[in-house]
């Protein structure tokens, strides 16, 4: 959408307090932010515990959101799984913009050869579904969590390369690049210096929504057993462990669910409010 | 148009190559050796070392490559280890099943969310506009898995409507063969309708701040011409691209809704393939979906060019 656009976001921009995208996101995340950081303390029982006299429990006093069917407590486990989903994809995007940015910004900057090469290489990855991308790294040795995030670090680097460039490409035309070239600046200089913090505002946006994709890749790997492994309690994990019992026991997987969709949701908000605070260029592009 | 179709499709040859020789080698680091799996959990090393020699896998690295692909451009995928049968047919019909889960998923995304994103555009910021923004946003918040569970536990468990997963060929009639497709088909069309929704709504309403609408609109049009001849044969351009792209992502990334309605297509022969450390059953799946995924997204910067006037007379802007 072009900025000659009237903004169709009425509730941000405009003023100069944050948007609302933004706090309502907050507000979604907070909570989750904090089992995230605290889940273990608060969980009102160890997230392993098993009971086998109160297997399958439906949700009540005792048990909020009832018990598996290993008589853990599903709320606790939702609580501490918490970290291990938000670490996925957090931890999986930070490795994706480490290796992404300076790639792009050496095909941005440099241009020529290498930098045809690596745009090709990321042709490629990109060439690949992102989940079966995701598996063919991941089936080569025995799944663990980690693999997992190496493995959706690599899938979004292309995206992030693309990015770093097509910014960096724009900011060459800037005149204080041309001046720092003229003043005789080394590269190094001028990426670092120059270049560097200009790219943080689009990709700080960019890497805020890329998180989202990158919960919601772990959990689906962590579903077909490629991501978090049995008995750690993982949001995605969770939920295939609940597949049999979904009949008897639907809370097993609901909560977990739920607890997906608000951090999707926040997430979601808390990017489209920091483009807005950030990227007022592209407010409004879907 | 036809120089810039030309570049794209040996620019596609050259990808393909490329994916190929990664597959292969990613798959040769795989744990699991297909001359003791051929011979079986007993068999003496000597045994092994002639299935290996007979299978030319002693044989160096770019050899194998060379006859694996030279097999793939005869049609020969090769044998599955675990099913003892060639590839090919297998694969073939998994792939049917799976393209017809795809077309069936796209037509209904493609009708609903052009429909509802016309119609949250044209009624812009009023409760209709919220309200599709609302559902799409659902669509997408929670991942596919979760949505596959929660269907088959209402109109599956619940209330006995539909079957919770499995497959019948047409063959054995077309009620229980459609009956089979309906919760898995809802599932992909929540995941993507969102984003086609959104697109359509937001392209529509930069049409219609065009001249041209403004222009159709003093004419005196009727609005129901103006929104469905002028304005959205515009507006359709970005919509088209993404739909392709879709088409390419239902195809690989059904992995885990095939899994969960048990749906015998692509994505469950991969996973089948991977859980029992198939090689040559993944590396030809892994291959065929990505081919396809390929395809699908050249289909897309081929339709976008063609539609769009830019390119289609002369501008080649790859």
């Amino acid at each position: 959408m072009t900025a000659a656009s009237p903004a169709p976001r009425r509730l941000s921009s405009r003023r100069s307090a944050l948007p609302v995208s933004l706090v309502v996101g907050l507000v979604l995340l907070a909570p989750l932010l904090v089992a995230a950081f605290a889940g273990s303390w608060i969980a009102p029982y160890p997230y392993d515990e098993m009971n086998i006299m109160s297997r399958l429990q439906p949700p009540g006093p005792e048990f909020w959101f009832g018990t598996d069917e290993f008589g853990r407590d599903v709320f606790s486990r939702t609580l501490v799984g918490t970290g291990s989903s938000l670490l996925m994809g957090v931890a999986a995007t930070a490795l994706s913009l480490m290796a992404g940015v300076p790639l792009g910004l050496i095909a941005g900057y440099k241009g020529g050869r290498a930098g045809e090469a690596i745009m090709r290489a990321m042709d490629v990855l990109m060439s690949f579904p992102p989940i079966l991308l995701g598996i063919l790294v991941l089936a080569v040795t025995p799944p663990a969590q980690w693999k997992a995030i190496v493995a959706i670090g690599i899938v979004y680097v292309p995206q992030v390369v693309r990015l770093a460039r097509a910014i960096t490409l724009e900011l060459m035309q800037e005149e204080f690049i041309t001046a720092a070239r003229l003043r005789g600046e080394s590269a190094a200089y001028i990426l670092f210096h120059e270049i560097l913090p200009n790219i943080w505002p689009p990709l700080a946006v960019e890497a805020s929504l890329r998180v989202v994709f990158a919960i919601l890749l772990g959990a689906s790997l962590s579903f077909i057993g490629m991501g978090a492994q049995p008995p750690s309690s993982d949001w995605g994990l969770m939920i295939a462990e609940a597949r049999p019992f979904v009949e008897q026991a639907p809370w097993i997987a609901l909560c977990p669910g739920f607890a997906l969709a608000i951090a999707v949701i926040g997430i979601n908000l808390l990017g489209d409010g920091l483009r807005a605070l950030l990227d007022p260029r592209n407010t409004g592009s879907h | 148009m036809l120089a810039y179709t030309l570049t794209r499709l040996l620019y596609l040859a050259l990808v393909l190559v490329v994916m190929s020789v990664l597959i292969f080698l990613v798959t040769q680091a795989m744990p699991g050796d297909v001359a003791s799996m051929i011979a079986g959990q007993f068999a003496s090393p000597e045994v092994v070392q002639a299935i290996s020699v007979k299978l030319g896998l002693d044989q160096p690295l770019i050899v194998q490559y060379g006859r694996w692909a030279a097999g793939i451009l005869h049609g020969d995928l090769g044998r599955s280890l675990v099913l003892e049968q060639p590839i090919a047919p297998i694969l073939m019909e998994a792939l049917a099943r799976s393209l017809v889960l795809a077309v069936v998923a796209l037509t209904v995304v493609a009708v609903a969310g052009i429909g509802l994103g016309v119609l949250a555009a044209v009624r812009r910021g009023k409760l209709t506009d919220q309200m599709v923004s609302g559902i799409s946003y659902l669509g997408i918040a929670v991942p596919d898995f979760f949505w596959a569970i929660v269907l088959v536990l209402v109109f599956g468990s619940y209330m006995k409507l539909l079957p919770t997963g499995g497959y019948t060929p047409v063959a054995e009639g077309v009620l229980p063969w459609a009956a089979h497709l309906v919760l898995p088909v809802v599932t992909l069309v929540l995941m993507l309708l969102a984003r086609i929704a959104r697109l359509t709504r937001s392209s529509m309403i930069d049409v219609l701040q065009t001249n041209y609408v403004k222009f159709a609109r003093a004419k005196g049009m009727p609005e129901s011409v103006v929104i469905l001849r002028h304005a959205l044969k515009n507006a359709l351009l970005p919509t088209i691209t993404v739909l392709a792209i879709d088409f390419g992502l239902i195809l690989g990334g059904v992995v885990v809704i095939e899994t969960i309605f048990s749906y015998p297509g692509m994505g469950r022969l991969l996973l089948f393939a991977i859980q029992r450390h198939d090689l040559p059953l993944i590396q030809a799946t892994i291959l065929v979906v990505s081919a396809a995924y390929c395809l699908a997204n050249l289909v897309a910067d081929l339709l976008y060019a063609f539609v769009n006037p830019k390119i289609r007379h002369g501008m080649r802007t790859a």
